[in-house]
């Protein structure tokens, strides 16, 4: 490339290397030059003064539907909302149609996120082949291919013995297993949390103890193997408590939050607002502050969006048929902000780290940080910025987000990724 | 129309003072009154059903709107077509008034969200159905007088019964005690939260109540197996003549049909004395005339 690019007078914010100053950051041939006072000639220079500069963000937990459902998000459309939102990379899980289940579908999710040259597009593949969690996928040939973990999310693998054999296969490949946690004999059909609200809007409730019940085997069998365990937006207190006791017992676990069970109660569905149908389900006010709780405590490893797309047209449904999902990757800084932030629970540098450093370490990649000589991905946020929510602005397909004219505060300004600037906020 | 829960006991005593009005249409000769000549009632049921639908059908035709009659398996549902474009469909063709009953909880207040037309709910999913709840306290006031101080047993499967839930808002409101009876499988979750008492004993709670609803076992609705067999459930919780003989002489038997008969009760106690169950099918008649006239009513109001 050749070029350089000098983002002058902003805070850096790099958790990782323990830097929160107001400095300089130099970028040569896409990666970090220098860190400081810069007192060079540059070409292109971006003036960050009252601008937050921190490691390009980072989301293990999207939704982009392709292959399969196009109509509501692509690796495009999804990968250009993402660079909208500061995350220069994401992870996409693989509960496509069809699933990603071997190297080929691997690539393919690649090959699509190189055409559209925005994000850094991640995959995850499937534990088990069409996620029946029967059998096996190829977990080995796609780890080569760069899967850098497995989930059958949107489900849990329900065979104990099925886990237990992914867990201990899986540990001989550098990847992580991460596990949606439901135990569908438990679920049943639930659509909402099990709770006071479900029984007066008289819908099947989804019991906090279908998450707990999974998440407890779970943690039996990682203690009888050696690999990473993540276990996917976690959502009651019980599950705060059972990693809090597995941390404590020093496993291997780590866990992700969302924005919608930090800001979001069961409540909101008393409405019938299928906005508000996802899955997990938003709880009780007692798993907000649980939650809250754990991210104060440090027991949450990373906050992750569960951006799941859909259709206008599929969420104009009655609430016990209408999908589950809350499509939330573009306004996912400011509902962090104002769940974590705002409230004190976290500090800039503590936030970031969630969304940067800890994420790319659960998924073993050479990210999350601003070291020197590392790939330049860079975010810089205007933490003043205060605006409404507003879905049509949005570069996803998709506008299932409750969040819609929420009065918000802090704002992407800049995304660079390999030193390129990829998305710029025109103001 | 949607639900009790969100109803003051003041409108719900307007609903049923409007039905008494109502009742002597159906005793005259020429069965029928004005007030919805011109106007468009769709019957729009998802579920099977007998009683509502045939008394709504009935209550519209006395009030001299003319009816359009929707069949789940005769429609383009039957081809994937959603609720809300059926409705919209509907709605294009002129319709006023839309009674609907569906198998999902909300359903009908998402169609009145989505539609310009009047939605009556007929029952959605477990949730609600406000017209029976009406007219059952509509029978229980007409005979006893008051809600004011009854105690009321409301007996069977309540987590999945929009009966049990109605009933429990329309009698609380108007100032009876209602109390839940049934095993702990079948009750909703967080029942404690809810404004009525619970009791796992039938024979615990006979004695002391003045009125009975006894709730269809729904088959179709349950789901695995909440308790081990139908002999044992109705050991625990039928209403047979043997526990008949514990009860208040003067005790109202209820039932909203239809009845599984010696399963939730036997035949004699379906047909004794004490049973109202055919005067809350006739009385729904009139409840049903005067929520289809205030519903109108409010939407000339309004436009």
């Amino acid at each position: 490339m050749g070029s350089e690019l000098l983002i002058k007078n902003g805070r850096v914010i790099d958790p990782a290397n323990d830097i929160d100053k107001k400095c300089d950051i130099l970028i040569a041939d896409g990666k970090i030059a220098t860190i400081g006072s810069v007192n060079k000639t540059v070409q292109k220079v971006i003036d960050a003064e009252g601008k937050l500069v921190t490691p390009g963000l980072i989301d293990i937990h999207v939704h982009f539907r392709e292959p399969g459902d196009e109509e509501e998000e692509t690796i495009a459309s999804g990968s250009i909302a993402a660079v909208a939102a500061g995350f220069t990379s994401v992870v996409c899980m693989p509960n496509t149609n069809p699933v990603i289940e071997c190297e080929t579908d691997i690539e393919y999710i690649h090959r699509k996120a190189r055409q559209t040259r925005k994000t850094h597009v991640y995959t995850m593949g499937a534990i088990t082949r069409g996620l029946q969690g029967v059998e096996l996928a190829e977990m080995g040939f796609m780890a080569e291919a760069g899967a850098v973990g497995f989930t059958d999310d949107g489900r849990g693998v329900q065979d104990p013995a099925v886990m237990l054999r992914a867990l201990k296969y899986a540990s001989m490949f550098d990847v992580f297993i991460a596990q949606h946690c439901q135990d569908d004999a438990i679920a049943g059909n639930g659509v909402m949390n099990s709770g006071y609200y479900s029984t007066i809007l008289g819908l099947p409730g989804l019991d906090p103890l279908a998450e707990e019940a999974m998440l407890w085997r779970d943690i039996q069998l990682l203690k009888k193997t050696n690999i990473s365990y993540h276990a996917q937006h976690i959502s009651t207190a019980g599950a705060v408590e059972l990693i809090r006791q597995a941390k404590k017992d020093s496993l291997p676990i780590t866990c992700e939050v969302t924005p919608h069970h930090l800001l979001l109660t069961e409540e909101c569905c008393a409405e019938y607002d299928t906005n508000y149908k996802v899955n997990p389900p938003l709880r009780s006010d007692k798993d907000v502050e649980a939650l809250k709780q754990a991210v104060a405590e440090g027991l949450v490893d990373a906050l992750a969006t569960d951006h799941a797309p859909h259709l206008q047209s599929e969420k104009e449904l009655e609430f016990l048929t209408a999908p589950f999902g809350i499509a939330s990757l573009e306004c996912a800084l400011a509902l962090y902000i104002k769940a974590l932030l705002e409230p004190g629970i976290l500090d800039w540098p503590g936030l970031i780290r969630l969304m940067t450093e800890n994420p790319a370490k659960i998924i073993g990649v050479d990210k999350g940080t601003l070291g020197t000589g590392r790939q330049a991905d860079v975010t810089i946020i205007d933490p003043q910025a205060e605006y409404k929510i507003d879905v049509n602005t949005f570069y996803s397909k998709s506008r299932n987000c409750p969040y819609h004219g929420w009065k918000v505060k802090g704002r992407v300004e800049k995304t660079i990724v390999g030193g390129e600037i990829r998305f710029e906020r025109n103001i | 129309m949607l639900g009790l829960r969100q109803l003051s006991a003041e409108e719900i005593s307007h609903i049923l003072d409007t039905a008494k009005g109502f009742e002597q249409v159906s005793t005259r000769s020429v069965k029928k009154a004005p007030p919805l000549r011109g106007r468009v009632v769709v019957n729009l049921f998802f579920e099977d059903s007998t009683r509502t639908r045939n008394s709504f059908s009935l209550a519209a035709s006395r009030l001299s709107a003319d009816i359009v009659e929707f069949t789940k398996k005769l429609s383009s549902v039957s081809k994937g077509e959603t609720l809300l474009d059926t409705a919209k469909n509907l709605e294009a063709m002129g319709i006023d008034i839309v009674v609907l009953r569906h198998s999902a909880g909300g359903a009908a207040s998402f169609l009145s969200r989505n539609i310009n037309a009047c939605v009556i709910n007929a029952g959605d999913g477990f949730c609600e159905h406000p017209t029976q709840g009406l007219l059952d306290v509509y029978t229980i006031r007409k005979i006893k007088g008051t809600l004011e101080g009854l105690k009321i047993a409301i007996v069977g499967d309540i987590a999945h019964s929009r009966v049990a839930r109605s009933d429990m808002w329309a009698m609380t409101k108007l100032g009876a005690e209602v109390i839940f009876v049934g095993p702990p499988t079948l009750m909703p979750t967080e029942v404690g939260r809810l404004p009525v008492k619970v009791s796992y004993s039938l024979d615990d709670v006979i004695e002391k109540v003045d009125v009975i609803n006894m709730l269809r076992i729904q088959f179709e609705r349950l789901g695995g197996n909440p308790f081990p067999s139908i002999r044992e459930y109705s050991h625990y919780f039928g209403l047979t003549v043997e526990r008949m003989k514990k009860a208040k002489p003067d005790i109202l038997v209820m039932h909203p049909g239809p009845i599984n008969r010696g399963l939730e009760m036997e035949s004699e106690v379906a047909d004794g004395r004490n049973s109202v169950i055919l005067e809350q099918v006739t009385n729904g008649l009139a409840v049903r005339m005067a929520v289809l006239f205030l519903v109108n009513q409010a939407a000339a109001q309004s436009r």
